[in-house]
Parts: C-alpha cells; sequence; structure tokens
C-alpha cells in the first residue's frame, strides 16, 4: 500500500491538566476527503488546528508527505484553511484576497491574475472580483474563503465547520459544490463538522470523535450501518437501542422482551445470562410480519406520528422503545395507540453495542 | 415636554456661551490691531513672522515623527497584547495612563537627570539627540490617545482569526502587520494621529526646558512681549486643533465600512 499522504500518529494534547485530544490516529490517503465528526467541544477544532500548525501536540507525530511537521509553523507547511468566521481580509478586494497567498509567496503578477481569474470561475463567482467582502452574502464569503485557501495550490485543505454560519439552503448548494471542487481538483481534505449530515453526504471516510477521540474511522456506509460503539450509534442517526438477556451465546440467543431472537453477529464473548445491547435503525424495522425480515416479536403501539407521506410510530418491546416509519398507505388507516402489533426485522441488521 | 425642552436649551446656550465668548473676544480683538477698523494685520504680522515659520515648521516636523514613532510603537504592542497576552491589558492600559497623572514636568526633569552629557545615554549632549528625545518625550505624552485609539480599532475586527488566515496562507509577522492589521485599522491610527499632532503643535513644558525652538515656546514669548499678535496665533492654534478633531469626526465615518461583520 502506497505511504498515506496526512499521518496522525498517537496524537494528544492538552491544555494545563486538560486533555484535549488523547491517542488520536489517522492516516488519509492522496485526493481523501475525510470528516471529523463529533459534538462541540470534543476537541476537532484542535486536532484541525494541530495539523495547520497553530497548536503543538503535547506528544506524538504529525507527517504530510512523508515529511514531519509537527513543529513546523503554519505559512511553512502549504496548508489551505477555510473558517467557520469566514475571515476574508476586509481591507482587501476579494482579487487581493484570493490572490494574497500567491503574493506572499513572491509570483509574478500576471501569474496572481490568471490564477485569482481561473479561481474566480471554479466557485462560480467570474464577476465578484473588484467587490470587498462586506459587499457580499455569507454564501459568497465563504466561496471567496474557499478560492482563497485554494488559490495557491496547498496540499492539504483544512475546513473547520465552514459551513456552520450560513442558512440551510445555502449550506446545501455550498455541501455540494465543496465536494465537486475538491473532486475535481483531487486534493486530500479534512472537514471538521457537527452535522451528521454533511459528514455522510460529504465523505469519503468519517472519523467519529467522542470527548477527545477517535471513536470510529470508516466510510459514511461503515459508520451509519456498522456502527462500533454505542457513542456512535447514537450520535450518527437515529437509533433504537433494545436491552437483552443472551440465552445461549453459541448459536446466537438472546431474549428481548418475552420473545427470544437469534442474532448474526458475534455475543462479544457474553455468557448466557449476560445482558446485551441490541441496535436497529428506524428503517430496518417494519410494522407486522414481513418476508424479507424474517424475525418478529410482540409489541405495543405507543405513539402515532402521521407526517404525511410517512407515519413515525413507536413501540414497546419489552421495556424497550422503538421507532420506525412507515409509509402512508391510503387504503388502510393508522395504527392507533394502545393497540397490540408485531414488529419485524432482519437479524442481520441487528448491531451489537459495545458497552 | 416643552419645560424640560426650554432647560436643554437653556443648558446648552450657557455652557456655549462659556465656551464661545472667551473665543469671540479673542477673535474680535485680534482684528484690531490697526485703529479704528478691523483687518487681519495681526495675523499677517505673524505669518510673516521667519521665527512663525521656524518654530511652526519645527513642531510639525516633529509632530510627524511623533506619530511614525507612536504607530510603530503602539499598533504591534496593541496587536500582540489582543492576540497572545490578553491579560496583559490593564497593565498596559495603566502604564499608557500615566502621562496623564505625570506632569510633563516631572518627565522632563528626569530626562535631563538621565540623559545629561555625563550619562550612559548622552542624548542631551547633541542638538541631534535632543530632538530624538523630545520625540520620544512627545511620544508618551501621546501614548494615552494613541493606544486607546489603535486598541478600539482593533476591537472592530476579529483579529486572531485573520491573523490565522493570513499565516496559513504563508504571511510572516511584518506582512500581517502592514498588510492585514494596519490597514484595518488605519482610521484608528489616524484619529491616534490627528490628536497626537494637536497635542505636539502646542506642547510647552518639554520644548521649553529641553531648549527646542518649538512653536509653544514662541507662542509664550509672543504672548509676553506683543497685544494682538498672541490673540491672532491663539485664534490659530484653535483652528489647528478643531481642523485635527474635525478630520477625525470625518475620518470616523468611514470606520464602519471596513469592519469586518460577517452577516
Ligand atoms: N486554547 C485553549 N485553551 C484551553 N482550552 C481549550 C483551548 N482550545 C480549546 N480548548 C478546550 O478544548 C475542548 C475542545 O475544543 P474544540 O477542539 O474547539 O472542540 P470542537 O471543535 O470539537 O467543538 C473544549 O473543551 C475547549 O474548551
Ligand atoms: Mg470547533
Amino acid at each position: 500500500m502506497a505511504d498515506p499522504f496526512l499521518s496522525i500518529q498517537s496524537v494528544r494534547k492538552s491544555f494545563g491538566n486538560v486533555a484535549v485530544v488523547k491517542d488520536f490516529n489517522l492516516d488519509v490517503d492522496r485526493g481523501e476527503f475525510v470528516s471529523f465528526l463529533g459534538p462541540s467541544g470534543c476537541g476537532k477544532t484542535t486536532m484541525l488546528r494541530m495539523v495547520a500548525g497553530f497548536e503543538q501536540p503535547t506528544s506524538g507525530t504529525i507527517k504530510i508527505g512523508g515529511k514531519d511537521v509537527t513543529y513546523l509553523k503554519p505559512n511553512q507547511r502549504k496548508v489551505g484553511m477555510v473558517f467557520q468566521a469566514y475571515a476574508l481580509f476586509p481591507n482587501l478586494t476579494v482579487a487581493q484576497n484570493i490572490g494574497f497567498g500567491l503574493r506572499v509567496a513572491g509570483k509574478p503578477r500576471a501569474e496572481i491574475e490568471a490564477r485569482v481569474k481561473e479561481m474566480l470561475g471554479i466557485i462560480k463567482l467570474p464577476d465578484f472580483g473588484a467587490r470587498y467582502p462586506y459587499q457580499l452574502s455569507g454564501g459568497q464569503q465563504q466561496r471567496i474563503a474557499l478560492a482563497r485557501a485554494l488559490a495557491p495550490s496547498p496540499a492539504l485543505l483544512l475546513l473547520d465547520e465552514p459551513l456552520s454560519a450560513l442558512d440551510a439552503k445555502v449550506r446545501i448548494s455550498l455541501r455540494e459544490e465543496i465536494r465537486s471542487i475538491q473532486k475535481r481538483l483531487g486534493i486530500t481534505t479534512i472537514f471538521v463538522t457537527h452535522d451528521q449530515e454533511e459528514a455522510l453526504s460529504m465523505s469519503d471516510r468519517i472519523v467519529v470523535m467522542n470527548e477527545g477521540r477517535a471513536d470510529q474511522t470508516g466510510t459514511p456506509f461503515e459508520i451509519y450501518n456498522k456502527p462500533t460503539t454505542r457513542f456512535v450509534a447514537n450520535f450518527v442517526g437515529t437509533l433504537n437501542v433494545l436491552k437483552g438477556t443472551v440465552v445461549n451465546a453459541a448459536n446466537g440467543q438472546v431474549k428481548i422482551g418475552d420473545d427470544t431472537v437469534m442474532l448474526d453477529s458475534d455475543l462479544g464473548g457474553r455468557k448466557a445470562g449476560d445482558s446485551v445491547s441490541l441496535a436497529l435503525r428506524p428503517e430496518a424495522v417494519s410494522l407486522g410480519r414481513n418476508d424479507l425480515r424474517e424475525t418478529s416479536v410482540a409489541a405495543t403501539i405507543s405513539e402515532v406520528h402521521f407526517l404525511g407521506s410517512v407515519i413515525r410510530v413507536r413501540a414497546k418491546v419489552g421495556d424497550n422503545s422503538v421507532s420506525l416509519d412507515t409509509f402512508n398507505d391510503p387504503s388502510a388507516p393508522p395504527p392507533s395507540a394502545g393497540s397490540a402489533a408485531e414488529i419485524s426485522f432482519a437479524r442481520r441488521d441487528l448491531m451489537v453495542l459495545d458497552d | 415636554m416643552k419645560v424640560s425642552r426650554f432647560w436643554a436649551w437653556a443648558t446648552f446656550i450657557v455652557g456655549a456661551s462659556y465656551f464661545f465668548i472667551p473665543l469671540i473676544a479673542t477673535f474680535e480683538f485680534s482684528l484690531r490691531m490697526k485703529r479704528g477698523e478691523y483687518s487681519f494685520e495681526a495675523y499677517r504680522v505673524v505669518f510673516a513672522d521667519p521665527r512663525f515659520q521656524a518654530t511652526f515648521g519645527y513642531s510639525v516636523v516633529v509632530a510627524i515623527f511623533t506619530i511614525l514613532l507612536g504607530v510603530l510603537l503602539v499598533v504591534p504592542t496593541a496587536y500582540w497584547i489582543r492576540l497572545r497576552m490578553p491579560w496583559l491589558r490593564p497593565i498596559v492600559e495603566f502604564i499608557t495612563l500615566l502621562p496623564l497623572i505625570i506632569p510633563a514636568i516631572v518627565i522632563v526633569f528626569g530626562y535631563i537627570r538621565m540623559y545629561g552629557s555625563n550619562s550612559p545615554l548622552p542624548f542631551l549632549a547633541s542638538v541631534r539627540g535632543t530632538d530624538v528625545l523630545l520625540i520620544i518625550g512627545y511620544a508618551t505624552l501621546a501614548l494615552p490617545y494613541m493606544y486607546r485609539a489603535v486598541d478600539t480599532g482593533l476591537r472592530t475586527i476579529d483579529v486572531a482569526t485573520l491573523t490565522e488566515a493570513a499565516q496559513i496562507l504563508g504571511a510572516g509577522w511584518v506582512t500581517i502587520i502592514g498588510r492585514i492589521i494596519l490597514p484595518n485599522v488605519l482610521i484608528a491610527v489616524l484619529s491616534g494621529a490627528f490628536l497626537t499632532f494637536a497635542i505636539v503643535i502646542g506642547e510647552f513644558t518639554m520644548a521649553s526646558l529641553l531648549n527646542r525652538p518649538a512653536f509653544g515656546p514662541y507662542l509664550q514669548l509672543i504672548g509676553a512681549n506683543r497685544a494682538y499678535e498672541p490673540a491672532a496665533l491663539a485664534v490659530i492654534s484653535f483652528a489647528i486643533t478643531w481642523g485635527c478633531m474635525s478630520v477625525i469626526q470625518v475620518l470616523s465615518r468611514f470606520a464602519p465600512k471596513s469592519a469586518n461583520n460577517p452577516n
């Protein structure tokens, strides 16, 4: 396998006595788009700032392109960065902002002008060169900030919650635009966000962070469908957690409520009588019997929310509450709260959570 | 409503008269150099006086150097404190206020003791050295105004993020301060500069005790020996100070435009 382009090895960071990033390991391939996803305060920005060079790790190593940059100054790393607050230089025009990195590098004027024009084209704001930042909307400012970061052709692009300050519509269109520009230029990118939808829809891989640790690293598909920790399972998407008791560890029998189900997954060394937490995504559960979902358990409907095309149902299975979505069927009335029902799911969709 | 309006106007008129009547009287007096008619004769005499030209020119040059020194000293300091040492701010603010508390005469006697011809730093041994010491002294006097103006200017921009944005694009400290920070606080720096100018132009104590041919001592000299010219000079000084103040007012109109306001 080729050497990773960015390599973060056993990085720790403490501010005083407080450990903010703990034993962080990550290899990113050239051209890959990796997101750091996690709740606010989990250390995403701090980790990104160490890659940028604004903070130095308490211990550990960061390599870019095989070169150890752990203690290199930010202005020597050839890294581009986009900030949440845009951070355009208010005294410079859009063109001067985009050309700033090239000017600092002492590039000839003609080359700078050509590159600025090219970047303005890439971000689809070709006629905005002469404007000042205060004359632009938030979304436009952030696109300029992206162009400014990319103009000097950095080896690595870092984005710290670049969409958080924008309104929903702009956020979604800019999401797609950033991803398509990133793919077109093939630039290795780290994207920090607390928004799971952003991370799932944009990334090649996601690092889910929890209290300074990388809990799980994987493709959006893996993170969503095969979370390995309870934190990841809970943080990414909606999750039904079912508490059960192991009946027979050898063949994967677990008792949930009054029913016993068979599991495909490994029970992780649990023995008969041990408790186990199983997780199910709402879309993996259906109401009534289903040919594709062989396991059924008895349940009681507790809540019904009619949302139009979709009906969101909450059902009780023993002490557990399960949420599931069904499509509205015009010919059949929705179930009513309090009635008994059966819910079914496929056992391969059951995830065993580490406690 | 009506009553409070009346009192507001009354207070205003009393205040304004307190301020304007002596000024108007001075101005009126300055026009009476020629017997029996109003004329600008006193002003003509003043402007024609070579000592006026020399001392005024000297003070303008000293003011310009004072402003340069002040900007070079204060902008990086205020910037660095905002960026890296915010806990130091109250201390530095206190230090910059000291020139308002310590009389100029105390400072200048300190200078004369510290920097005399026999001292390790003999600023006073030469004329140029004394000029330099005067500029340093003036920069100290202007510190309270300069520091506050620049610090207020820095408050309108996101110093930390703009610095990081410039750093990651490869900029070093000189580029960051010269191309990003200074231009964004330029309006504030200019207000500080004009305040400094107004202070330096009329300053008497330091210039007189260091025996430099500045405008302040000239004002004093004329005031002691002539009748109409001092009135004319007083009006001229007022005009200069007011000119500086209105420039500051005009400049501050432009300030919000350059502010960094992500919406
Ligand atoms: N310079 C600093 N000094 C002290 N604590 C800090 C500093 N920067 C960040 N922290 C703390 O580190 C933790 C993680 O912060 P951060 O990396 O910004 O989280 P995130 O970006 O995931 O929201 C927070 O608790 C924050 O208060
Ligand atoms: Mg953050």
